[in-house]
């Protein structure tokens, strides 16, 4: 028999609304967690992951309080503790790894003070056997020179650093269960894959039991033993995480696992109608009725109970699991896009363009001279052809987002072209642009929640483009602004509501209309899936392609998540420090030979399949400059052949099929040592 | 930290030039001189003249501005009209008395502030944050003429426990004045008091909000121990600049408890001499109150600096 470590039953978590009417967020919600197992609990954003894993510390948000059921920890019940006994027990018997550890570690005390604190709460050392436990705590997580660590304080730290420190920080009362809350979200994706090797070294290490939450099945997928899926408050599914990723039989998650974009996988993923029920919106019935296809009358007036099917050992609520099994699953399906035309002519061109972000000093400005030898983005060259997709990937500080700022004209460029249809020379500088290329060239922001005016209603933050580019009013402006929400599959009454009214995906495809308002022939997408749930990714991934194919828009799109750029670009290049190191089609990017850069990135991806671990060929370190001479990757390459890496800008190579690569290593070699 | 502190030091200097030309300026293009306004219907002829030549009003202003700037850089304000005495001997007594109200009002104000604002975070929408709450919403909004005259009424006429107003030489004793200033300090503080505590309170408020709460209460942390080494030293550092600007305002700006009370502040000497037109006062006033303003802030800046580690490492960098 194993040993239970925790068990929730029958949990409902709720607060009361306006109206003094009971909500709960949390339904019914009951499972076990056994000692050495790591439970992965997966959803999508208010599904209620975040506040079951706080409940489980006996730790209810304010606002919020249980309406019944119990979390049990070694049989007592975590919901009744006073707080006496609850500062007992966190830390000590259940420590946390908080979502952004860089602001969940105290701005004012040092690293070491805070490791010091749990250490002093929840055990007997001394202090020079604390001290001692720290640097080891330090070391554990693998934080270089932990002695000078422990003075530092939590800014000083990159953001992968600060994870490991909340790491350190969780281990240091040796606790029975550690809970994580979304522990790699806003981590780049090498740095991701490290904290997430880290964490499986850990749990294998200490016997510590987990409970990992994240929205991400990716990285669900490299931890789990078992997965618990949540939607709406609810477990929907639960079962061992290779039954639950390989045979999900639940239309849910299958949904969920289909519209995640694959690196293995050209094409883009299916998406999922709809979006998640608001809390107390759903009264009877299935509360994924609305957007299962399987969905039967019986779906709409009963709520299914988890039911356990012993042969899968999962359990499952659904009423028609069955027939998803015999439909044979198949989670390798994709929307093949349509190829462009090849002979296309070029509208963008970037010719040797370099950006400095260094701040002029005064005299240099009089002389209108720019002092920066080593600017943040170098030397790109790209040329962009009508109705293509171009995806500009890299990690934080790849200089991505500023290309893209200053194609937009947002930010100068120190010294190059941006040279515009027929080689007409873009002004860098905003206002010298003509009006027509301002309406030619449109930007969509990575979070429509900042880039929409929250006091404008839909229908006038469509009428300004359409305003401003092509002087509309009255009758011919609304039948202009319906035919935009039509275009994005939105109906004529969101004219009426505010951006707070509309759900994530909803705001984004208002972020999509408007930049097609002007007509553009040319959309910059900033990240523009990054702050979206996959479900809703994968919708708006295929309204872009959608509008594309219809008008023959050409895109610019920024991402560091090398899947989506798989599933939507035509051409990717890959950038590191504002360097190119890689520009080639989509599909032989992904292929060999590889930039080594390339190489790492591909490595480090997450993906939904417990068989395919990351490869981690390169230290995850965190560069503030680009260097001065020579490669831009050389401090982490893994393939560095000498001085030659240090002191020389490696040269282009033109691989067999198509895609250019900027390294000193033989192209044909490079091929033969990635294979 | 060195080159900043000089920095900031040398802008502060700047702005106290810039006030000076402005009241410079300012008592320049006002109809009539200091001799007109001083003589008033006597100002012609001979005593105009002889006037004049006294106060030097017959040099082109540029040389009379430096002329008085190198003085006062010197330390030296000239004389007043009106009293016809140094003004350094006017201003002398009078920076005093502010000082000490200032500095009684800040001893009882700023801690009691800190202590009801935490109390009313900590105890947010319960009992004790709605009565305290009350009380310094009800003292922010009454005007301090009436709660000055209020307490006059109650505590020095009905109550016959304290005098109503200062009657003190300009020159009293630092003990003289003390059981004088009880009542203005009352006045002033009910008001400085509120202001400050529902600040802090608002930053606690923020503060216990943030992730780092959070987690220091997942850590097991005990309560007291997380509201003294988590919060509050998070949420008292942006209270550093509002002490400052209150300091200032304790110093030059509390003029109508000063009337009401009758205490022989700075800031009455501002109404005072702006109704006896001394306008040689009042330039000295102005620059006088202009450099408590930068010096105060500047002292709060520079504070704010070395608290806060994370500005404090980005300087460092810089």
């Amino acid at each position: 028999m194993i040993e239970i470590i925790e068990s929730v039953k029958n949990l409902s978590i709720g607060f009361n609304s306006q109206k003094g009417k009971q909500i709960s967020i949390l339904r019914n919600v009951s499972t076990n967690i056994k000692k050495g197992e790591t439970v992965g609990i997966v959803g999508e954003s208010g599904s209620g992951k975040s506040t079951l894993a706080l409940a489980m510390m006996g730790y209810i948000k304010q606002g919020l309080f249980p309406l019944k059921g119990e979390c049990l920890f070694k049989s007592e019940d975590l919901l009744k503790m006073s707080s006496r006994q609850l500062e007992k027990i966190r830390g000590r018997k259940i420590a946390m790894i908080p979502q952004n550890a860089g602001q969940a570690l105290t701005p004012n005390l040092k690293i070491g003070y805070q490791i010091d604190e749990a250490l002093r709460l929840h055990t007997d050392l001394s202090k020079t056997e604390r001290d001692k436990k720290i640097s080891e705590l330090l070391n554990k997580v693998r934080l270089p020179s932990p002695e000078t660590m422990a003075f530092r304080y939590p800014h000083e730290l990159s953001g992968g650093q600060q994870q490991r420190v909340a790491v350190a920080m969780a281990l240091a009362g040796k606790p029975d269960l550690l809970l994580l809350d979304e522990p790699t979200t806003g981590l780049d994706v090498t740095t991701q894959a490290h904290v997430l090797e880290l964490l499986r070294f850990i749990a294998k290490d200490t016997g510590t039991s987990m409970i990992y939450v994240s929205h991400d099945l990716g990285a669900i997928a490299q931890v789990s033993d078992r997965i618990v899926v949540m939607y709406a408050g609810e477990i929907v599914l639960e079962g061992p995480a290779r039954k639950i990723l390989k045979e999900p039989i639940h239309p849910y998650t299958y949904g969920l696992l289909k519209s995640i974009p694959k690196l293995s996988l050209a094409g883009l993923p299916a998406s999922m109608p709809g979006s998640q029920p608001q809390p107390g919106s759903i009264n009877q019935g299935c509360s994924f009725y609305d957007r299962c296809n399987l969905a039967t009358d019986h779906c709409k007036k009963n709520s299914p109970d988890l039911e356990h099917i012993k042969e899968l050992d999962t359990n499952v609520r659904c009423f028609n699991h069955k027939e998803l099994i015999s439909q044979n699953i198949n989670l390798k399906t994709s929307i093949k896009k349509k190829s462009n035309n090849s002979e296309a002519i070029e509208v963008l061109k970037l010719k040797d363009v370099s950006i400095s972000y260094a701040k002029q000093k005064f005299f240099d400005q009089l002389l209108n001279k720019i002092s920066d030898q080593n600017p943040t983005v170098k030397d790109i060259n790209i040329d962009i052809k009508k109705g293509e997709t171009i995806a500009l990937v890299g990690e934080s500080g790849s200089g991505k987002s500023t290309i893209l700022k200053s194609i937009a004209g947002l930010l100068k460029t120190k010294d190059g072209q941006i040279k515009f249809e027929n080689d007409r020379i873009l002004s860098s500088d905003l206002k010298m642009r003509n009006p027509n290329d301002l309406r030619a060239i449109q930007l969509i922001f990575q979070n429509p929640d900042e880039s929409l005016n929250p006091n404008h209603t839909v229908e006038q933050i469509l009428s300004q483009p359409l305003k401003l580019y092509f002087n509309l009013s009255g009758e011919e402006l609304k039948k202009n602004i319906i035919d935009l929400l039509k275009k994005v599959r939105l109906g004529e009454f969101y004219m009426s509501r505010y951006p707070r009214q509309l759900s994530g995906g909803e705001k984004q495809r208002v972020a999509v209309a408007r930049a097609f308002a002007a007509k553009p022939d040319i959309i910059l997408c900033d990240e523009v899936t990054s702050a979206l749930d996959v479900s809703v990714q994968a919708a708006v991934l295929n309204l872009l392609q959608q509008l594309k194919e219809d008008l023959g828009t050409t895109y610019v799109f920024v991402s560091h998540d090398l899947a989506v750029v798989r599933a939507i670009s035509d051409r990717v290049a890959v950038l590191y420090q504002g360097r190119l190191c890689e520009i080639g089609p989509s599909q032989n990017v992904y292929k060999f030979p590889s930039h080594p850069y390339t190489e790492v990135l591909l490595g480090a991806v997450l993906e939904p399949d417990p068989d395919i671990k990351p490869k981690l060929v390169a230290e995850d370190i965190v560069e503030e400059n680009p260097p001065e001479k020579g490669c831009s990757f050389q401090g982490r390459c893994p393939r560095k052949i000498g001085d030659i890496c240090n002191l020389e800008v490696p040269p282009w190579q033109i691989g067999e099929n198509g895609n250019a690569i900027r390294c000193h290593i033989n192209i044909d070699e490079l091929a033969s040592l990635q294979q | 930290m060195l080159l900043l502190i000089l920095k900031r030091i040398g802008l502060g200097l700047i702005t106290l030039f810039i006030v000076s030309l402005i009241t410079f300026v300012g008592v320049e293009v006002l109809p009539g001189d200091a001799c007109t306004t001083y003589l008033e219907r006597e100002a012609y002829g001979s005593a105009l003249d002889a006037c004049i030549k006294r106060l030097g009003l017959d040099v082109p202003a540029y040389e009379r501005y430096l002329d008085w700037a190198s003085n006062v850089v010197r330390g030296d304000f000239g004389y007043s009209l009106s009293g016809e005495m140094p003004i350094n001997e006017v201003l002398g007594p009078r920076v005093k008395n502010s000082l000490v109200l200032a500095s009684v009002s800040i001893l009882i104000g700023i801690p009691l502030a800190i202590v009801l604002g935490i109390i009313t975070a900590l105890w947010r929408d319960k009992l004790p944050d709605i009565m305290i709450s009350t009380i310094t919403i009800f003292s922010m909004t009454i005007p301090e003429f009436i709660s000055a005259t209020l307490l006059i009424l109650i505590v020095a006429i009905w109550l016959g426990w304290l005098p109503g107003i200062v009657i003190i030489p300009s020159d009293a004793t630092f003990y003289e004045l003390l059981s004088n200033i009880i009542l203005p300090v009352v006045a002033i503080s009910m008001i400085m008091t509120a202001h400050m505590a529902r600040m802090v309170r608002s930053s606690v408020i923020q503060v216990m909000a943030s992730d780092y709460v959070q987690m220091a209460i997942l850590k097991g942390v005990p309560y007291w121990k997380m509201v003294f080494r988590h919060v509050l030293p998070n949420a008292l550092l942006p209270a550093i600049n509002v002490v400052a600007l209150t300091i200032a305002w304790l110093l030059g700006g509390v003029v109508v408890t000063e009337v009401v009370f009758n205490y022989p502040g700075l800031g009455r000497l501002v109404i005072e001499s702006i109704s006896n037109r001394d306008l040689p006062v009042v330039q000295a006033l102005a620059i006088i109150l202009a450099s408590i303003y930068v010096g105060i802030n500047l002292i709060a800046d520079l504070m704010t600096l070395m608290l806060n580690p994370r500005l404090k490492s980005l300087q460092i960098r810089k």
